[in-house]
C-alpha cells in the first residue's frame, strides 16, 4: 500500500499565508484528519489545527476540505479524488489565528445572551418520549459551527452584529419546545438575532454533520413563532387578552 | 520576582479542567458565593465528557423497582474488587439519583420510560438497568446542559488555555500558572482553592479512545506539588474500541451495544464469554470482557483485523437506529459496515485510569492544602475496576462536593507564590525553543505510546515492566531535550512538549504501582502472579514525590462499618 496524496495546506494567519503541498502516505480508511496528524507527526510539527475526539461527537476538527465546510475527523481520503492535491482550509466565515485554528469566540457570545431553560413552577418532570424527541433532535448538535460558516448571512454578509446564525436558532428551538419551558425568546429572535435574515436556503442542513433538519424543524417553525407574536393580528389580539408566554 | 509582569486573575476558586466534574465543581462554588475562574486546554463544551455514551448510573429504580443505593454500592465495590475507598462508594450511590434529577431541572433531555420517567438500560456488572441515557450520546446532554448553566450562572471561562505549574504559598496551593495556546503568553491565576478536574491519561498508550488532552496533567501538577497518588496500577482497557481500519483503531464503542443485548462472538461463531464468565456474559465487568476478547485474539480464534465480533443486527433496525445512532454512523462512515447488517469488529482500547490524585470522600480535598481534586483524576471510589456509567454519576457527585469544599475557602487569605515559582515555571517552558538542536516531540510521544501499549498494557509482567521502567526513564531523558519548531503562537508541537513531561510522571507512576502489585486484580493483570492475593486486597498503593525521585508506599484499604460489610457480603 503505497499510495500516496497530496494535502494542500493552508498555513499561517490573515496578513500572511501559504498554501503549502503536504505528501501523505494514505492508509485504508484514513481521514484528512489523520493525513493532518501526519503533517504534524512528520513533516510541521507547527501545524495548527483543533481536534479532540476523532469520532464525529465533539465537533472540534471543523475545516473546509476542497472548499467544503467538513469535519476532518470524518471525511474519508477514499472519498476525495487524490490525483489532484486535496486542499484543507480553515471556516472562512471566521477570523483565522493560525492554520487551521479559526476565532469561533463570537459563537460563545451569541449562546451567553439566550435565556437559559426556565421550568414552569410545579413541574412534576413527567414528559414522554413522543414530547422529547424533537427537542432531542436540536440537543444532537456539537457546536462544530460549520452551519455558521456555511450560511451567507454571515459568510456572505458578515452580519454578525445583527444576525445569531443557523446554530443558535437550534438551540433556541430546543428551549422554546421544551416541554417544560416557561420563558419565550421571540423578541430576541426577531430584534436581536435577526430570524428574518434567514431565506431559508437549507445551507446548514446540507453541512451538518448530526443531520439536523436546522432549516425544516427548527427555523421554520421559530420564524412562524416570531409571525405569530409580532405580526399576526389575531394573536396579538387574543395575547392581549389572555397574556402572552412571559 | 513578582507576578505582575504577567497577565493575572484572580478568584475565590480556580478550577483547572471544564468536563463534568470541572463544571459541576464550577456551578457548585458559584451557588455558594464564589468567584469562579474555569481554565481549559480546549474550547468549552469540546471537554472528554462528550465521547461518554451509555448513560449515567444511579439507583432511581424508574424500570428496576427493587434498586436502591445499597444494591448499586454493592455493585460498586464488587466490580472494583474491594479497593474502592467504602465511603466513596456510598456517598456516590446515595447522591447520584438527586445529581440527575437536577440535571434534568438544569434542561437536559433524557430518553423516557412509558410512565414518563427517565429510562434506564442495563449495563456490565450493574445487577438493575440503572443507566440513565440519552441514545449514545449522554455525555453530550450532560456537558452542555452544565456548560450553559455556569454561563448563565456567570464564570469566567479561559479556554485554550493551559496550566503547567500550581503555585503555593508555603505549604497550600495558591494559584496556577498557564499559557495561552492561541498566542503563547503566559498567564498567573490567583485563587484560594483550586480544584483539579483534568480527567486521565490514555493518550500514553498507542490504542486510546482518549483525546490529545488526556496526558495526566492533573496528576502530575498535583504530584509535582507534592500531592500523593493512588491506585496508580489500575487503567481500565474497554473491551470494545474499533480495531479497523487502522485510522479509526480505539475509538470507543459504547458499551450500551452489549446493553442492548449484543453478542461477541470470536472467529468461529463462539459465543466466548461462556468460557470467561457464564453468568453475567458480555455484561460482565469491563476487565473481565476486555481479558478475554484479548486472550481469544492471542490464541488465534480473533477476526480478520485482530479483534472480536460484536454483533446487534438481530435487533430490528429501527431499534439500532434509535438506541444507537451514534454507532450506526460511526461504523457507516468510517468503516463502511451497517451494524443493522452485520456485526462490528472491536477489541479493548485505553480508557480510563481509576487511579489519580488521593482524596477524601466527604470534600475531594486532596493531601495538599486548599487542592482538590474530582473526577478521573482522583482515586478511590472505583478501586481496580470501574463499572460503566459510574463515571458520569461521579463527576456529578464529586464534582459537586469538590466545588463546595472549595468555596468554603473563599474568606481565606492566602499570599503571594513563594518566591522565583512563577519565573521558573516560565522559564521551564521556553527553554524548548532555546536549545540549538534536539528532537521533535512527536517521535518521543510515539515511542511512550509504543513502549506502554506492548509492556504495561493489559496483560503483565515483571519482566516487561522493568524494562517499561528503563525505556521510561530513557524517555524522559530525550522529552528533557526536546527542540520546539516555529514561534509561540498555537503551535502543538510546543504543547505536546509540555503534556509529554506530564505523560512521562504518570506512566512512570504507573509502571512503579504496577510493578510493586504481585498480583492480578482487577484491571491489572499479572501473568506471573495470575490469581488475586488476600493480602493485597489489603492494601492500596501510594506515589508520591520524594527526596531522590519517586516513592511509593502502602496504605490500608479503609474497612467500611459493619452494616456496609453485611450488605456486601449478601448474595445478589
Amino acid at each position: 500500500m503505497s499510495r500516496e496524496a497530496v494535502l494542500r495546506v493552508f498555513r499561517g494567519n490573515a496578513e500572511k499565508s501559504d498554501a503549502v503541498d503536504y505528501r501523505v502516505p494514505v492508509a485504508p480508511g484514513m481521514v484528512v484528519l489523520d493525513a493532518l496528524h501526519y503533517i504534524q507527526g512528520h513533516l510541521a510539527p507547527d501545524l495548527a489545527v483543533r481536534w479532540n475526539c476523532k469520532a464525529g461527537r465533539c465537533g472540534s476538527c471543523s475545516a473546509e476540505v476542497n472548499g467544503r465546510p467538513r469535519l476532518t475527523c470524518k471525511t474519508r481520503m477514499d472519498a476525495l479524488p487524490l490525483d489532484k492535491a486535496v486542499t484543507v482550509s480553515p471556516m472562512r466565515t471566521f477570523p483565522v489565528i493560525r492554520d487551521l485554528v479559526t476565532d469561533v469566540s463570537w459563537n460563545y457570545e451569541v449562546n451567553r445572551r439566550i435565556p437559559p431553560f426556565t421550568p414552569r413552577p410545579g413541574t412534576d418532570w413527567k414528559m414522554f418520549q413522543a414530547d422529547v424527541d424533537r427537542v432531542q433532535e436540536f440537543r444532537r448538535c456539537i457546536e462544530c459551527f460549520l452551519c455558521q460558516d456555511v450560511c451567507h448571512v454571515l459568510r456572505e454578509h458578515g452580519k454578525m452584529s445583527q444576525f445569531g446564525g443557523p446554530r443558535f436558532f437550534v438551540r433556541i428551538a430546543g428551549l422554546e419546545m421544551h416541554p417544560f419551558d416557561s420563558v419565550s425568546r421571540t423578541r430576541l429572535l426577531k430584534d436581536e438575532l435577526g430570524i428574518g435574515y434567514c431565506n431559508i436556503t437549507k445551507c446548514c442542513t446540507e453541512v451538518c454533520p448530526e443531520d439536523i433538519r436546522i432549516t425544516d424543524n427548527a427555523i421554520i417553525p421559530l420564524k412562524e413563532r416570531v409571525v405569530d407574536d409580532f405580526y399576526d393580528p389575531v394573536t396579538r389580539f387574543l395575547g392581549r387578552i389572555f397574556g402572552p408566554k412571559e | 520576582m513578582s507576578t505582575e509582569k504577567y497577565e493575572t486573575h484572580e478568584h475565590d476558586v480556580l478550577v483547572i479542567g471544564a468536563g463534568g466534574a470541572g463544571l459541576r465543581a464550577a456551578i457548585e462554588a458559584l451557588t455558594n458565593g464564589a468567584s469562579v475562574g474555569i481554565v481549559c486546554k480546549s474550547l468549552l463544551g469540546k471537554a472528554h465528557t462528550v465521547m461518554a455514551e451509555g448513560g449515567i448510573a444511579a439507583a432511581m429504580a424508574n424500570v428496576d423497582r427493587t434498586d436502591d443505593w445499597r444494591a448499586h454500592f454493592r455493585d460498586t465495590m464488587r466490580g472494583g474488587k474491594f479497593l474502592n475507598n467504602w465511603r466513596m462508594a456510598q456517598i456516590h450511590a446515595q447522591e447520584s439519583p438527586d445529581r440527575v434529577r437536577e440535571l434534568e431541572q438544569w434542561g437536559a433531555l433524557f430518553d423516557r420510560t412509558a410512565e414518563g420517567d427517565i429510562l434506564q438500560r442495563a449495563f456490565g456488572g450493574h445487577s438493575f438497568k440503572r443507566l440513565c441515557h440519552v441514545g449514545d450520546r449522554t455525555g453530550l446532554e450532560m456537558i452542555r446542559t452544565l456548560q450553559d448553566r455556569g454561563v448563565q450562572m456567570g464564570f469566567d471561562v479561559y479556554m485554550e488555555c493551559a496550566v503547567t505549574r500550581l503555585l503555593k504559598d508555603g505549604d497550600r496551593v495558591c494559584g496556577a500558572f498557564g499559557y495561552w495556546r492561541e498566542n503563547g503568553r503566559f498567564v498567573v491565576f490567583r485563587a484560594k482553592a483550586v480544584v483539579l478536574a483534568t480527567g486521565g491519561i490514555g493518550k500514553a498508550w498507542r490504542i486510546t479512545s482518549n483525546s490529545w488532552e488526556y496526558t495526566g496533567d492533573g496528576m502530575a501538577l498535583a504530584y509535582d506539588a507534592g500531592a500523593e497518588l493512588q491506585d496508580m496500577e489500575f487503567v481500565q482497557f474497554h473491551p470494545t474500541g474499533m480495531v479497523w481500519p487502522p485510522g479509526v483503531q480505539g475509538i470507543l464503542v459504547t458499551e450500551a451495544v452489549r446493553g442492548e443485548g449484543g453478542v461477541l462472538k470470536n472467529r468461529l461463531g463462539e459465543r466466548f464469554m461462556e468460557r470467561y464468565d457464564p453468568k453475567q456474559m458480555e455484561l460482565s465487568t469491563r476487565d473481565v470482557v476486555a481479558r478475554a476478547i484479548y486472550t481469544e485474539v492471542r490464541e488465534g480464534r480473533g477476526t480478520e483485523h485482530g479483534g472480536a465480533y460484536l454483533d446487534i443486527s438481530h435487533k430490528p433496525a429501527d431499534y439500532v437506529k434509535r438506541k444507537l445512532p451514534g454507532m450506526y454512523h460511526q461504523f457507516k462512515e468510517l468503516a463502511d459496515v451497517d451494524i443493522t447488517q452485520g456485526p462490528m469488529e472491536v477489541g479493548p482500547t485505553c480508557h480510563y485510569m481509576m487511579g489519580g490524585v488521593r482524596v477524601e470522600a466527604e470534600t475531594a480535598a486532596t493531601t495538599v492544602p486548599a487542592l482538590f481534586a474530582a473526577g478521573e483524576v482522583a482515586a478511590g471510589l472505583h478501586g481496580a475496576n470501574r463499572l460503566g456509567g459510574n463515571s458520569l454519576s461521579d463527576l456529578l457527585v464529586f464534582g459537586r462536593r469538590a466545588g463546595l469544599a472549595a468555596a468554603a475557602r473563599r474568606t481565606e487569605k492566602p499570599g503571594p507564590p513563594g518566591p522565583g515559582q512563577v519565573d521558573d515555571a516560565a522559564r521551564e517552558m521556553l527553554e524548548y525553543f532555546e536549545r540549538p538542536d534536539g528532537e521533535s516531540p512527536y517521535a518521543i510521544h510515539r515511542d511512550l505510546e509504543q513502549t506502554m501499549q506492548d509492556l504495561v498494557g493489559i496483560f503483565r509482567n515483571e519482566e516487561d515492566l522493568a524494562l517499561g521502567l528503563r525505556k521510561i526513564s530513557g524517555l524522559a531523558g530525550r522529552a528533557s531535550r526536546a527542540r520546539v519548531e516555529g514561534s509561540r503562537l498555537f503551535n502543538p508541537g510546543w504543547h505536546l512538549a509540555r503534556d509529554l513531561k506530564s505523560m512521562l510522571t504518570v506512566s512512570e507512576a504507573v509502571t512503579r504501582s504496577a510493578i510493586a502489585r504481585r498480583e492480578s486484580r482487577g484491571a491489572h493483570s499479572r501473568t506471573d502472579h495470575p490469581k488475586p492475593d488476600p493480602e493485597w486486597g489489603r492494601r492500596n498503593l501510594v506515589v508520591r514525590r520524594g527526596a531522590s525521585g519517586m516513592e511509593l508506599v502502602e496504605r490500608p484499604v479503609p474497612q467500611p462499618p459493619a452494616e456496609l460489610q453485611a450488605l456486601l457480603a449478601e448474595a445478589t
